[in-house]
């Protein structure tokens, strides 16, 4: 455990619902994810035309941690180099790269193309909010508390960050869930420390 | 040419999924790249799949992209001189 790294956000999102810290702040059940991305999109008024080109994957992390972000981490408390993402899913790119297989039957797409790799969700949002730090990506079966706490902890612990991005982004299909946390140094007493036990509660949270 | 320029940019928006934009948003002559609709390198990629596809046109030669892709008024022309040439 670390004793004075806290999680100062977090965002849900899952079965057509987004969570902020918690609280649901947008639903919209009756439709596609596609089209559900698109509602959290406008329904923020947010404003980024790339958003419409990026694959599924990107979109859910994008929107999430535009959400994580908003009124929780100011572009400027920081520098952009010690500012990380670590993000973590089950699937992949695989939702992307079954897509652009199919377009291999006829004329490759190089939209797609791009998408065939996780880790581009980080390169959208590294782009986005202009962050240089430490990232990667990395596959697990399932949501893995113990391994994010180890080891976003020690690259903060290590102070080669300040803050970090961090969580679970799976989609394959019409299935999907992120769950992203903003952790930080030195947090105040309103913030929960970053514990696997508290990583996992918030992952179960919308199930409870 | 005008309808050959009115479909292409209905079909640029379709292909590069430029949601926010409408075919009248787009001059014939405006710069496609960094100016204008600021496309990208791969854009210009789905420019290639987007002439294959509709038009059964391939690029010959690379180096003639950045004159071919200037605008939707040079892809109209470059799409009804090719077709002019297979006649």
């Amino acid at each position: 455990m670390f004793a004075n790294i806290y999680i100062t956000a977090s965002c849900t999102i899952s079965n057509a619902v987004v969570y902020k810290n918690g609280e649901a702040v947008f639903e919209n059940k009756s439709v596609s994810l596609s089209n559900f991305l698109i509602s959290v999109y406008n329904h923020f008024g947010i404003k980024y035309p790339k958003f419409y080109k990026m694959d599924n994957l990107s979109k859910l992390g994008w929107l999430a941690t535009e959400l994580l972000l908003k009124d929780s981490l100011s572009a400027d408390e920081y520098d952009p180099k010690t500012i990380g993402v670590v993000l973590t899913n089950a699937s992949s790119s695989l939702d992307t790269d079954l897509k652009y297989y199919e377009t291999t039957k006829k004329i490759a797409s190089p939209a797609l193309f791009v998408y065939t790799l996780p880790n581009i969700v980080i390169g959208e949002i590294c782009i986005r909010h202009q962050i240089k730090g430490e990232n990667a990506f990395f596959i697990f079966d399932e949501f893995n508390a113990e391994f994010i706490e180890q080891y976003v902890g020690n690259l903060i612990n290590y102070n080669i960050l300040q803050s970090c991005i961090c969580g679970w982004v799976e989609l394959l299909g019409e299935q999907y869930k992120t769950v992203l946390f903003l952790v930080e140094k030195d947090g105040d007493g309103q913030n929960y420390l970053f514990t696997k036990e508290n990583l996992n509660k918030t992952y179960r949270f919308e199930n409870e | 040419m005008n309808e050959l320029i009115s479909d292409l940019k209905t079909q640029i928006i379709a292909q590069l999924n430029l949601q926010d934009v409408k075919p009248e948003d787009i001059a014939d002559d405006e710069p496609l790249f960094v100016e204008g609709l600021g496309l990208d390198s791969i854009d210009a990629l789905e420019l290639i799949v987007l002439l294959q596809q509709n038009y059964k046109i391939k690029l010959s030669k690379a180096d003639d992209g950045p004159k071919v892709f200037r605008s939707v008024k040079t892809i109209a022309e470059y799409i009804t001189n090719h077709q002019e040439q297979k006649i």
